[in-house]
């Protein structure tokens, strides 16, 4: 079980404004990892430095695909990196609302498939075989995430619970070894966020992916993570097990404020 | 209650409408008498119309807002279903293409013109609608690629003599080049920023080709270009324009062929994917410069390849053809027809350019309707005559998988 993923020494600025200052993280395979924190503590730009959204100020982002080589991946595209295997979902769910629910994971498949205009144009041999394969995985997918009885709906229609969902089943479209999961549990009911951590960990358990996810829902993160990092002012300030962490006066004192600190 | 606070608003509308049309409607100065005449019936009329015309719209706007609420049958257009009812479908193709096919031999030279016309726009819709309706990059330069089409064919025939039908891929290609060039440059714009820029490169081409007298002899223009030679036999006039309808016909069936296929590729899915959500386009690993830049170039060259069509066809050219006004009107076809589908693009193209030609007779007030019947199309049906429809698939379970 190695290291695939390596942060070392990673800032962020806006401006001015430092939003992440000398960060380092490391995921082991195989792990579920949580990253906490406040509000404003810079995960998301976190998650958006390691994605290629944003160009880190300083530091190293480093993968190791299993069976690879290990690579350096800072300042790449987004679309170069997710297809080096990091897929990612968004805080604020970014489907494509005007394609259907079968649209949406045909359209995570595109970084495994290869048919180009032409093909497009002529359908040959390949590209149908291709295109009939791409049907068929993600029809499989949306069944493995209980979506597949509104393959044809487009994916506005669906209800709040299933987009989240929807999105998670897009990024495994990918095929990604590291999943990054921004605020899965957001607006999600207990029930359904109960079935998140079923989820979360077949996903691990079953498809072999890491997983490394921000959440504000404490009951999930404690219940699910292997290993917890707290962020704060764009500084980790702990790292530990869920038990350690629960226990740690630097976490609560972010979280709480001084006079909670026993 | 509603009724009292309606009427009251219809009766401000139409108050409004009396004030603003005073001057016009109302006064009138006799020269010749020296005097006024004050025409106070007009304003009655005035008033009376505008109050019920107001009632109308609301009670339209209404409409519109209650069935919006209601089910999904409704979103499906009637012609829609009409379409894909399989039992229609084929006797419904067949009364088209044999019409179609016709049509050059029953109606006059005139019609076949305007026909010819319609479906040359078509073909800049179809083309237009790859980079508005499918990627969703607004571009108000199109008309840029269609005079580069279009000059492609007059330079080259009037310098080397090269024929219609050798220059007509040819004129593709330079508009797939353009569309690329253009590309590059704006590949970090999005929405109005790109709309602003594509429009000054439509300008640009526009100007130097107005003022580069050496290389495109200015205002005055290109005569003289050949129609296209049907196996070396050079036909009548009539003759002439009824090949060129059916020469167009076959294009604007190879550019729908083309465009159906593409829409329902990957490269089409990546389209509608960059449409829908930059961010989370690129996060499912799509390129969005190759994307970006394969949306331009392919509907560049539908506008290219229709240049070299409208350069035979008009057998003059000068850069007063390729204005601005006319990248409006390819991008109100677009948009009237509803974006991103074909069926949507053609009975735009009908509408739009049928419109104008047949209101002739109405000559003073043909531009005045036209008007109204785009503001109207764009409150009530803003998505466009036909709603894109996404494409579903058949699976031997969905029966046991639904609830």
């Amino acid at each position: 079980m190695g290291t695939i993923l390596e942060v070392s020494g990673l800032s962020m600025d806006f401006g001015g404004l430092r939003a992440i200052e000398q960060f380092d993280l490391n995921i082991t395979e195989g792990e579920i990892a949580a990253l906490i924190g406040p509000n404003g503590a810079g995960k998301t730009t976190f998650f958006n430095c390691i994605t290629g959204i944003y160009s880190p100020a300083a530091g190293d982002i480093f993968i190791t695909p299993p069976g690879e080589k290990r690579k350096r991946i800072n300042g790449l595209k987004p679309n170069i990196i997710t297809r080096s295997g990091m897929a990612r979902t968004f805080q604020n769910i970014r489907l494509f609302p005007n394609m259907t629910v079968l649209e949406n994971i045909m359209v995570g498949r595109h970084c495994r498939t290869h048919s180009g205009i032409l093909g497009a144009v002529l359908r040959g041999l390949s590209t149908v075989r291709e295109e009939k394969e791409t049907i068929g995985e993600s029809y499989a997918i949306l069944k493995k995430f209980g979506l597949s009885g509104s393959a044809n709906e487009l994916a506005r229609n669906l209800p709040y619970g299933e987009q989240r969902r929807l999105e998670i089943a897009r990024a495994i479209a990918t095929k990604p070894f590291l999943l990054l999961l921004d605020e899965p549990a957001a607006g999600l009911n207990v029930r359904e966020t109960l079935e998140l951590d079923k989820l979360i960990a077949r996903l691990r358990d079953e498809e072999r992916i890491s997983i490394l996810l921000i959440e504000h829902d404490m009951r999930l993160v404690m219940s699910i993570s292997d290993r917890i990092t707290v962020m704060d002012y764009g500084k980790k300030i702990a790292e530990g097990t869920p038990d350690e962490i629960k226990n740690d006066p630097v976490v609560i004192k972010a979280y709480l404020g001084e006079e909670f600190v026993a | 209650m509603i009724k009292l606070a309606e009427m009251k608003k219809s009766f401000l509308v139409s108050l409004w409408f009396m004030f603003l049309t005073f001057p016009v409607m109302v006064i009138r100065v006799n020269p010749i008498e020296k005097a006024v005449e004050w025409r106070w019936v007009n304003m009655l009329f005035i008033g009376a119309g505008s109050f019920v015309l107001s009632f109308l719209w609301r009670y339209l706007l209404r409409r519109k807002e209650a069935g919006r609420g209601s089910g999904k049958i409704r979103n499906v257009p009637i012609f829609w279903r009409a379409v894909s009812e399989p039992k229609l479908r084929v006797p419904a193709l067949a009364a088209v293409s044999v019409f179609a096919a016709a049509f050059p031999f029953i109606f006059s030279a005139y019609q076949v013109n305007i026909m010819t016309t319609v479906l040359l726009y078509i073909m800049l819709g179809l083309g237009l609608n790859i980079v508005v309706g499918l990627a969703g990059l607004l571009d108000l330069g199109y008309v840029a690629f269609y005079a580069v089409g279009a000059y492609s064919y007059a330079l080259l025939n009037h310098h080397l003599g090269l024929g219609f039908w050798t220059v007509l891929p040819f004129g593709a290609l330079m508009g797939a080049v353009f569309g690329i060039l253009l590309g590059f440059p704006v590949l970090r714009l999005r929405g109005d920023y790109l709309a602003i820029v594509t429009l000054g490169f439509g300008e640009i081409i526009r100007l130097v080709l107005e003022n580069w007298n050496e290389f495109s002899f200015g205002p005055s223009g290109i005569a003289n270009i050949p129609r296209p030679s049907f196996f070396g036999m050079q036909l009548s006039l009539q003759g002439a324009s009824a090949y060129m309808y059916f020469i167009m016909t076959g294009l604007v069936l190879l550019t729908v062929f083309v465009v159906n296929r593409l829409q329902d590729s990957r490269i089409g899915r990546a389209w509608i994917a960059l449409r829908e959500d930059e961010i989370a386009c690129q996060a499912m690993g799509i390129d969005k410069t190759k994307t970006k830049l394969a949306a331009f170039a392919l509907g560049a060259t539908w506008a290219g390849m229709a240049g070299v069509i409208f350069a035979a066809k008009t057998t003059f050219i000068n850069p007063a053809s390729f204005t601005f006004l006319e990248s409006a009107m390819i991008l109100s076809i677009v948009v009237l027809g509803g974006m991103g589908s074909i069926t949507g693009v053609i009975c735009g193209a009908f509408i739009l350019i049928l419109l104008p030609e047949y209101l002739r007779a109405f000559s003073d007030f043909r531009m005045l309707l036209f008007g109204a019947i785009m503001v109207l199309m764009m409150v009530f049906r803003p998505q466009g005559l036909i709603s894109d429809m996404r494409r579903t698939y058949e699976f031997e379970d969905t029966a046991e998988k639904g609830l």
